[in-house]
């Protein structure tokens, strides 16, 4: 007996969700971004799930997920530098603090 | 060159002289009285050129005269009745041709010498020190003659340099010399109107030329610029009714030219039928008043004479321009010119009721100024009112038929005329002169002493020898002194006309002459004789060739000029000068030859009484005993009352002023008020009131609306954008929810939508 497909797709929905909320309810700078990784995984669980079930024999999803996992590093790199920098600026990583760039 | 070329060239260089010296020599005096003097002297030579080969032709001329014209306007529906212009030179025009570029030339000769001094009296604007004494009218401080005094009036006064405008004074000369010109040459009444108005319009510029001069102590004294608005008006009074005359002739014959209309038997025949309105006039008749009336204004004749005398106000080379050489003497070639019109239905029914009237005006003229020339003391004054008087001569010639009488009085009156006038310019200046002399060696002159005035001078024979003699030519050839002078010659022609036609016109005129003689001894017993009666005369002087040359020329005329119109039945000197030449040449000019009139020797010594009677009773008066100085006039104890009234001009100008200026000037002060400052000014003002009521309205709904709906929408675009900026908190993760309830809720209307369909 094989798991159906959409147990998958819950499961990442459910992911997806969980790091929705983290970037929007989290205050901490580096939380936000973890959940961002949270929710690029759960696409990723999506495509892998569609690929094995709706088209095993093309790499097409693979190589998407395999994309996605590239970006979430560089946008982890990227995330985090920009933390560090503000850090050393404000000594805060409170997203509600960072606030510059208002009216 | 053809004849009909030149003929046309005659007036031209004048006006050229006119606007070269307005246009490029104005600056200068000496090269202004080069191109006005070169410029007449040439037309003096093409003149000259064209009258002998007139004469050349002899009586043939009338016939077949010099023509050239061009059609000029087209007119009236037909190439018949287009006006044109162009030249025309028949035996009279042939005689202006010999006179008005002579005098003409002499006169701005003359011009140039006598505009080169002098100085006058003008009121000083303005406030500033007053040197001199108020009240008192004395001049003082002989070095500067720019030194400011108070008359009787109260008014600052000053001398001022009376050759200031020179330049254009030659300029306006030669305007009207080639008015004259002009309209000695015109072929049609048209081109001769325009001469005629030329002329007017340079009266009024010249006697006002002088314009801001004024007489200290008579402040009720008619100034130069007054004087040519009395002389514009005047004339225009008659010129009006001119006009009338020249649109009813038009209207009737269709044409202006004067060949078409008085060398035209067709054409005079009709004109000779009862005119509608009143049975007793020919239109011919009617037409001929009307145009009479403009040499009333012209040659000022009564009641049109009151202008002349006051434009004596002008510089003297003016005063001869107009008496002598020019404008007066255009009147009367008017009514010479029209003779053959006037005397529509003279041969057949006696004198038609035209001639009578023009002889009756010209006679009435001739005694009655005559006899104010008796009292008067300016020495220019004199020679206006003989000149109207033997204006009245030569009109009254013309009303009796004695066309080549008339004719030949014009020529020889302009010649002695003119020569006068500029005598009477040369004493002037020279006792001007004397003044200034005098003033120089300590003495003083009241502010209102009259170089002018007669009863200044005396004794004048000794300073200038020259003037003297050629001003007794020219008086005695006034005075029509028998045998030698042009006068006599003239003067005998017309009284014998008169004494064969009209014996009251003879009388009158004879009367006239017996004054004429008179005033003329008067005038030179005053001026020349005797001992000097002020310092000025005593020291007179005037030794400027260019004032000296014109007065021996024109004497030479007064003399010769005479004979070519001796009557040819006269004793030995008839046949000696060649059976009056000058009458067979001029009677070509008419249709009909006019007869000789019969030789009689009552006529003869009847002139030759009048003429040495009057001058041998001025002689008696005012040569024999000269006067003192300070002594009265004995003609003012001979004549009482009569003398006043006389002296006072009939006190045509006091009634004038009563009947026609005040009221007319009333009228105008009126009319001024209800209609330029009621009606007119009203009505400018009604439409700027609404305009700017308008424009206030407009005002303010630009401010308001315009203005305000702008100021409004951007103050409220930019209040909106207040209000809503604090969306942009700064708060990344409220952006993002916003982003992610908006993405629901795209979601939810698409899944909507879906289950709609």
């Amino acid at each position: 007996m094989t798991i159906p497909l959409h147990w998958y797709l819950l499961v990442a929905a459910a992911m997806f969700a969980l790091g929705l909320y983290g970037v929007l309810a989290r205050r901490n700078a580096v939380a936000i971004l973890m959940s961002i990784e949270l929710m690029l995984n759960a696409v990723n669980i999506n495509l892998v799930a569609f690929w094995r079930y709706l088209a095993p024999l093309q790499v097409n999803g693979q190589m998407f997920a395999i994309m996605v996992f590239t970006v979430a590093a560089a946008e982890a790199a990227v995330g985090l530098a920009l933390i560090i920098s503000i850090y050393r600026n404000r000594e805060t990583v409170i997203a509600e603090d960072i606030n510059m760039l208002k009216w | 060159m053809n004849l009909e070329l030149l003929a046309l060239l005659i007036p031209v260089p004048p006006l050229v002289a006119f606007f070269a010296i307005l246009l490029f020599t104005r600056q200068s005096k000496r090269a202004s009285d080069i191109v006005a003097v070169t410029a007449i002297l040439l037309t003096w030579v093409i003149a000259l050129i064209v009258f002998f080969s007139a004469i050349g032709m002899g009586p043939e001329l009338g016939k077949h005269p010099i023509e050239a014209s061009f059609v000029w306007l087209p007119f009236g529906g037909s190439s018949a009745t287009s006006l044109t212009m162009g030249a025309l030179i028949d035996p009279l025009g042939a005689v202006l041709l010999f006179f008005v570029p002579l005098t003409a030339s002499m006169i701005f000769i003359y011009s140039t010498g006598y505009m080169a001094s002098g100085h006058y009296w003008t009121e000083v604007k303005g406030e500033g020190d007053t040197h001199g004494h108020a009240g008192h009218g004395e001049t003082h401080g002989h070095e500067d003659a720019h030194e400011v005094v108070v008359d009787t009036a109260g008014r600052r006064l000053t001398k001022t340099d009376a050759t200031a405008w020179k330049a254009h004074f030659m300029a306006f000369l030669g305007l009207f010399a080639g008015g004259m010109l002009l309209l000695s040459v015109a072929d049609n009444l048209l081109l001769l109107f325009i001469g005629w108005e030329l002329m007017g319009l340079c009266s009024y510029l010249l006697i006002g030329f002088w314009h801001n001069r004024i007489y200290p102590n008579q402040p009720d004294r008619i100034t130069p610029i007054g004087a040519g608005i009395k002389a514009f008006m005047t004339t225009r009074v008659g010129d009006m009714f001119m006009l009338a005359g020249i649109v009813w002739l038009y209207s009737a014959t269709g044409t202006l030219s004067f060949r078409a209309i008085l060398y035209n038997e067709a054409t005079l025949e009709m004109l000779g039928e009862p005119w509608a309105l009143i049975p007793a006039l020919s239109v011919a008749g009617a037409i001929s008043i009307l145009i009479f009336l403009g040499t009333v204004g012209k040659s000022a004749q009564f009641p049109l004479h009151t202008w002349l005398p006051d434009a004596m106000e002008g510089p003297t080379p003016v005063s001869a321009m107009i008496h002598a050489a020019t404008m007066v003497s255009a009147g009367v070639y008017l009514v010479l010119r029209f003779y053959p019109l006037i005397s529509v239905g003279f041969e057949e029914h006696g004198f038609p009721l035209q001639m009578q009237i023009i002889a009756g005006v010209g006679a009435f003229t001739a005694l009655f100024a005559a006899t104010i020339a008796l009292a008067q003391r300016d020495i220019k004054k004199v020679l206006a009112y003989s000149t109207i008087s033997q204006l009245g001569y030569m009109v009254a010639a013309v009303g009796i038929g004695g066309y080549i009488a008339g004719a030949f009085h014009l020529m020889t009156h302009a010649i002695f005329k003119a020569l006068l006038f500029m005598g009477s310019g040369s004493v002037i200046h020279a006792v001007e002169h004397g003044e200034e002399h005098a003033h120089h060696h300590g003495h003083h002159f009241p502010v209102d002493f009259d170089a002018q005035d007669m009863f200044n001078m005396g004794g004048l024979w000794k300073r200038i020898p020259v003037t003297a003699w050629t001003f007794l030519i020219g008086g005695l050839a006034l005075a029509g002194f028998p045998f030698i002078t042009a006068g006599f010659w003239s003067k005998d022609e017309i009284l014998l006309d008169a004494y064969l036609h009209a014996p009251v016109v003879f009388w009158m005129l004879a009367a006239a002459a017996f004054l004429t003689a008179f005033y003329t001894m008067r005038q030179i017993g005053l001026a020349f004789a005797g001992e000097p009666r002020t310092s000025a005369a005593e020291e007179a002087t005037q030794k400027d060739w260019r004032m000296n040359l014109p007065l021996v020329v024109l004497a030479f005329f007064a003399i010769t000029a005479g004979f070519v119109g001796v009557h040819k039945d006269f004793p030995v000197l008839g046949t000696l000068f060649g059976g009056n030449p000058f009458k067979n040449f001029v009677g070509a000019t008419l249709l009909e030859k006019p007869e000789t009139p019969e030789f009689t020797w009552i006529v003869v010594i009847a002139s030759i009484l009048v003429s040495l009677g009057g001058l041998f009773v001025g002689w008696l008066v005012y040569v024999r005993k000269p006067l003192k100085a300070g002594q009265e006039d004995p003609l003012k104890r001979a004549l009482g009352a009569l003398y006043t009234l006389f002296e006072n001009k009939y006190y045509f100008d006091e009634a004038y002023n009563f009947l026609f200026v005040r009221p007319s000037q009333w009228l105008a002060a009126q009319i001024y008020q209800v209609i330029d400052r009621g009606i007119i000014d009203g009505i400018l003002h009604a439409i700027a009131f609404g305009t700017q009521w308008t424009a206030f309205r407009a005002k303010d709904f630009d401010t308001h609306v315009v203005n305000g709906g702008g100021d409004n929408l951007a103050r409220g675009v930019g209040d909106l954008g207040d209000s809503f900026k604090y969306v942009q908190s700064g708060r990344i993760q409220q952006y993002l929810t916003v982003a992610i309830v908006g993405v629901l809720l795209l979601a939810g209307i698409f899944v909507w939508s879906l289950f709609l369909s």
